[in-house]
Parts: structure tokens; sequence; C-alpha cells
């Protein structure tokens, strides 16, 4: 009961002049829709937050504002204008304000969402009990609002911060201060702008000097409201000596309308720190015909802040019926190394535009880019990649390798790299192919006795091999069957 | 004798040309027969219709695999009712490895055929035990199916997933051309070991030398898309001796 009072305080503090309040329907809590100044002090305060907190969301916001006649249009993807105004920026389940301390505290309903997703949370401790290897820790983020931690009071005996990074906001204010928006600042475009007005939560992770993290770390991310946008902010600091391996999974039920989720994720590693993070992203695509469907416009950035660190983006991407999406890497420290492997899916009519980009300032840095874009039905798909040499960053290296694999006559694969060296003593070097699935290759595979679908299966998980090996074995598995999935009926 | 293929006045026509051209032929169980003809006489195309292709205009006549109408079946069927083609070209599938591929292979056709699959070690053992009989290194269980195979390791690797696959008719399309004398005896190998009262063999070759470690019991040649002569193994050497041509005419 308190919880709704104090509810209807913030959101009369927060919208004077909107006189319905909020909406809620049976189980949903959701702001007016639309954005303005308002619906930005509502989430903070939903939030409790402190007010550099919110200053900073405001100046988000008017930078936003300054931008948004200009959402950028270089991209290989075609959409109708999107209607910001016709979008909610905050949903909660109604019950958040309970503050679960534990799992026997959530709703029910949905701890049955999260198993139909395949991960029983309530499983989650039991299991990481007997299993030797593939421990994960899941922080849920269900539309908004994490519901569930586990493994936080495991992990708290190390030292690692494994929270929502609302609640991070609270308990650790200095780290989240001296960080977030240090990697991608609030106005490094339109969407990040967007998303650092209205984050609504996300994850924090904090690993301190020294600590490997003993398992894997995880985030399930769901849109679940009809209308929302989910825009969550992820924030990941290795200090010194660290290491952390982080695996994010997304999905969404099937709407009709389109959907946006703009998120925001950064990365920090120090010296001799170590930060894998690993995307399965399946977001709903749309039909075929492309009705609905994700709008899924994301940006990721680590930061090699220190000597020796390294940071690494493995992302297989199957869902969103648009991606756009450059989990990129700023090589700063000397001898810092960053990579990008990412396998992405276009079928039907769904658009992809992924790359990366790989930044080099320090001395000896190294990158690698392995890119593989499979295209099917109707589907596009633009490999979109920068890899820069500054001045200073002497006997750096790059690698890339962008493969297309196209399936049928009507898709298509695109490959735009850019290359800016400004040191003489750097190398890059890029290799790029195209190929098809050939009628030779889908016979041999069915005399052996695999139907057409299996057929396209195995060639396509050939064709990813070198990025699945990349991810741990459970993400692997659930990345093939993905794989699969997704280009189900891709061939007659 | 147990009939296991029966070819009836196939007629195949592939892009405006006529391929095969009123061709019967009979294959017992526990026979293995050589088919052997000129370039461009329509082996291949045999080979490759009775395995499943469609990329022919047109087809007519009849095929009887095991009693029962062979156009009725998938490929895939083919292959998981015993029906096993070794390509002349076999096809290369990057970054699968060769033991994944026949370890998928195998059990697909296991689970078509409502048999129990092979778990991973069951497989791996049975997987050593061929790759012995066939004096190959089990180093090739890693190396994607097919790619940077030299033309020897690309047909061993056919004789390979055929003794894996366990079928009941095998067609060997030119799977002796391009072996020196070693890989020759590997693959003749497989073959012998392979055929049993049981089953029966296609042996698609132009020469001599894989026939002689073989024994077969019949030998067809064909022609201008019809087997234009049967005989026993003699015929074969007769072949070598007066060649195509000198068969042809005096058939």
């Amino acid at each position: 009961m308190t919880v709704d009072i104090k509810t209807i305080d913030a959101v009369e503090k927060a919208t004077k002049e909107y006189k319905y309040g909020f909406v809620t329907d049976i189980e949903m809590e959701l702001a007016p829709k639309g954005l303005n100044k308002d619906i930005v002090r509502f989430i903070s305060s939903k939030n409790e937050e402190p007010t550099w907190l919110l200053d900073w969301r405001l100046d988000s916001y008017e930078k936003w504002l300054k931008m948004s006649s200009k959402n950028p249009k270089w991209a290989n993807i075609h959409h109708p204008p999107i209607n910001f105004e016709d979008a909610y920026y905050y949903a909660a389940p109604k019950k958040e304000s309970d503050k679960p301390g534990s799992l026997d505290e959530i709703d029910p309903a949905i701890l049955r969402t999260y198993e139909k997703l395949g991960i029983p949370l309530k499983e989650q401790e039991f299991l990481a009990g007997i299993a030797g290897s593939g421990k994960v820790a899941v922080d849920a983020v269900f539309d908004s609002v994490s519901v569930a931690t586990t493994f936080k009071s495991k992990l708290f005996e190390l030292g690692i911060i494994f929270c929502p990074i609302s609640e991070a906001v609270k308990e650790h204010p200095d780290l989240v201060k001296k960080y977030i928006g240090s990697v991608v600042p609030k106005n490094d475009n339109f969407y990040a702008a967007l998303n650092s007005a209205v984050f609504s939560d996300g994850s924090f992770v904090y690993i301190p000097e020294g600590v490997k993290c003993p398992m894997d770390l995880s985030t399930y991310f769901r849109i679940n409201a009809a209308d929302t946008g989910q825009f969550e902010r992820t924030l990941i600091i290795a200090d010194k000596g660290s290491h952390v391996s982080y695996l994010e999974g997304c999905t969404a039920p099937m709407r009709d309308e389109n959907q946006l989720h703009a998120a925001v994720v950064e990365l920090i590693a120090l010296e001799d720190a170590v930060i894998k993070y690993a995307t399965v992203q399946n977001w709903y695509p749309g039909d075929e015909k492309g009705k609905g469907g994700i709008y899924n416009f994301v940006t990721k950035r680590g930061a090699c802040r220190g000597k020796n660190s390294k940071i690494s983006w493995t992302q297989v991407e199957t869902g969103s019926a648009i991606t756009w999406k450059y989990p990129s890497v700023i090589l700063q420290g000397d001898n810092s190394v960053g990579e990008f492997y990412s396998v992405a899916v276009s079928n039907n009519k769904q658009q992809a535009d992924t790359g990366t980009k790989m930044i080099h300032m320090g001395k000896n840095t190294k990158s690698t880019i392995i890119s593989k874009g499979i295209s099917a039905g109707y589907g596009q798909q633009t490999y979109r990649g920068l890899v820069r040499m500054q001045a200073k960053a002497d006997n750096a290296q790059n690698f890339s390798q962008c493969d297309s694999l196209l399936i049928g006559d009507k898709c298509g694969g695109h490959t735009v790299p850019y290359i800016d060296s400004r040191n003489s003593s750097a190398e890059v070097a890029h290799e790029a192919t195209t190929s098809k699935i050939s009628d030779e290759q889908l016979f041999y595979c069915q005399q052996r006795g695999l139907d057409s679908e299996e057929a396209v299966a195995i060639i396509v998980n050939g064709f990813c091999r070198e990025v699945l090996k990349e991810l741990p074995m459970e993400f692997a598995v659930e990345a093939q069957k993905l794989l699969e999935i997704s280009l189900e009926g891709s061939v007659g | 004798m147990e009939v296991l293929l029966e070819i009836e006045d196939l007629e195949v026509e592939i892009e405006e040309r006529k391929i095969l051209d009123g061709l019967s032929l009979t294959l017992n169980r526990g026979e293995i027969a050589a088919l052997m003809g000129p370039n461009g006489a329509g082996k291949s195309t045999l080979a490759s219709i009775l395995a499943g292709k469609d990329n022919y205009k047109s087809i007519k006549g009849s095929i009887r695999y095991l009693g029962k109408d062979l156009f009725k079946m998938s490929i895939e069927e083919r292959a998981s009712k015993g029906l096993f083609l070794a390509f002349q070209y076999p096809v290369e599938i990057p970054g699968v490895a060769m033991s994944t591929f026949v370890k998928i292979a195998l059990n697909a056709q296991k689970r078509l055929r409502g048999e129990k699959e092979l778990d991973a070690i069951e497989f791996l053992k049975l997987a050593k035990i061929k790759a012995k009989e066939l004096h190959m290194s089990e180093d090739f269980f890693k190396r994607p199916v097919n790619v940077g195979f030299s033309g020897g390791e690309k047909k061993k690797a056919e004789v390979f997933q055929m003794s894996m696959l366990d079928p009941i008719l095998a067609i060997l399309d030119e799977t002796d051309s391009g072996l020196d004398v070693d890989a020759l005896k590997v693959v003749a190998e497989g073959i012998k070991n392979f055929q049993s009262k049981d089953r029966g063999s296609l042996v698609i070759t132009h020469y001599q030398r894989l026939l002689n470690h073989l024994d077969p019991d019949t030998v067809h040649i064909l022609a201008d898309g019809k087997i234009v002569k049967t005989g026993d193994k003699t015929l074969a050497s007769l072949l070598e001796e007066k060649g195509y041509q000198g068969i042809i005419e005096a058939a």
C-alpha cells in the first residue's frame, strides 16, 4: 500500500500538469507517454536519485533536444520516422518498491516468464552449488527495473559489486559519478543522449584490484510492456589486474508495433584488467513481412584505460527488426588489446548495420575484428567499421576479417570498412569475403542424411565457428540454436 | 539373389540435352558392379540422380531401390535407407570438423530410422576403429570437411564416411581417380571391407587398376546415355586393350 502512495506522490511532484497521473494497467506501472523534463524528473525520483544525477539527466535531455532533429541517417537502414512522443519512457513491475530481498519475494508470474526464457532463477543458486563449471550470476532486468540479483552475497565477499545501477547510485555514488558517461559522453550520439536522459535501470559491476571474478556475470534483458522503450544503462569497471566475463541475453515477446531499445554500455579496464562482454541478442525481429519488431539502437564502448588491459566484445545478433550497433574499444593504455567477434543474422525483412570501432591511442596496441554476417530472405546486412591509428600509436596492429554469407538471391551483404592511419609504424590488415551457400554444399549434406534445414544450420555454424568459440559453452549452444531458429525456412 | 537396385528405361534431360537415354541396370545384393564409359557418357549424372539431385529438366523411367520407388524418397531419406554416394568432387564445408560432420550425419540417419543415436564417446570409439581399418590418421577428425585436403585425402575421407555411415548400396563416383598407389589400396580396402552378401557396390571408374583390387562381379559399359554392354570382369580387360570405341562398335 505504501508503494502506491509513494508512487502517486512522486508522480504528482514530477508531473504536475499531467492530470491523469500515471497509467497503471493490471501489472505495470507506467509514466505518461512522451518525453519532457518532467518525465526525466519522474524517472529520477522513482529511483530516488541524488540531485547530481538528476542534473546530469536533464543536461542530457537538453543535449538530446538540440540533436533531436538529427538522429543519425548514415546507416544502411530504412524505417519510418520514430515518434519519440508516442512511447512510454518508464515501466516497472507494480510491486517493485517492495524491494524483493530474495527470490521468494519475486512475483511468481515474473519468475514463470523467466523460466520460459530458459533462466529459472530459482535453480540458479542451487545449480551453482553442484556444477563446477558454468556458474552464472544473473541480474535480471524485467523491463526497466532489476527484480532479482542472485549470488550477490557470494560476490560481495570478494569485494565484487554486481547490482542494479539504480542501487549503485545510492550505495556506491563515487564510483558511478566517476565513471558514468566517461566512455560514452552524454552527447556522444542521438541515442546515447536519449538514454542518458531517461535510462531507468541496468547493471553495475565493479571488480576490485587483483580479483578474478569466479563466475560469469549475466543479465537477461526483456522488453515486456507494449509501447515501452527500454533504456538500460550498464557500467562495468575492472580495476587493476582484475578479470571479469559478462554475458548479456536479450529477448522480447512478439508484438505488431515497433519498439525502441536504446541501451548504453560502458566498460572501463584499468591496468592489466580484462573484460569479456558477450551478447546473445534475440529481440523480436518482426514477422516475415517486416511487421513489428524491435528497433535496436545501442551504443556500446569500452576503454582500455590502463597498460596491458584487454576488452573483448562477442556478439551474436539474431533478433531485432533493425540493429544499429557498434561495440567499440578505445585503446588508450600501451600494449592494450581490443577484440570484436560478431555474428549477425538478417532474415526476412531484418536490417542490421553493425560493426565496431577500434581507436588505437597507446603504443603497441592490438586489435582483432572478426565479423560474420549472414543474410537470408530479404535481409540486409552491413558491416561498418573504423580502425584508427592515432599519431602516438607506435607499432599498433589491427587485423580485420569480414565475411558475408548469403542465402538466396533477394538478400544483401555490404561491407564498409574505414581505415584511418596517422602513424607510419602502425599496421592495418583487412580481409573480406562474400560467399553463398551453394546447392552443392546442401546436396552433399543431405546425401549424408541431413534435411535442408539441418544442412543450412551446420554450414552456418561452420561459417561462424571462429566467433562461436569465443562464447562460453552454454551460451555457444544457445547461440547455435538461435541461428537455426532464425534461419528456419530460409531455403526452400 | 535379391535385387537391390533396379533401373528401367531411365531418360534424363538436363538443359535441353538428353544425358541418359533409355538406361536400364540391375544390381543385386552381394554384387560389385563396375560402371565404365567415356567422358560425358552420363555416369556422374546417373550417380547424382540416384542420390536425389533434381537439377534435371525432365526425367522418365523408373528406379526401384529395396523394392520401393526411389523418386518418392527425399535425398536424406535415401541416405537413411542406406544409399551412399562417394562424390567425385567432395564439397568443402569450412569451419565444420570432419568428426562433427560425420557424427551429425550418422545421428540424423539414425533418427530417421528410429534408432538410438550415438553419444560423443560411442561415436569417437567407432570413428577410431574405422580410421585404423583404413590406415588413416585421427588428425583429420578435427580438420574442416574437405578444406585444404589433397585429392587423395578427399577420396579417403569419402571412404571413411562410407564406412562410418554403413550403407547398403554404395555408389562410388570415380573414387579412384587422382590417387597414388597407396591411396588406391586404401580405397580398394575400404570397399572390400564394406562389401558383403547383403550389400551392393556400384563403382564408377575409368581404370582397370581399381578393378584389379576389387574383383567385380559385373562390368557395365555406358555410352550415349545407355548401357551398351554388360559382362564379367574380363570385359574391363578387353576395354583396356581395345578402348571404348572398339567395344562400342562391337556392341
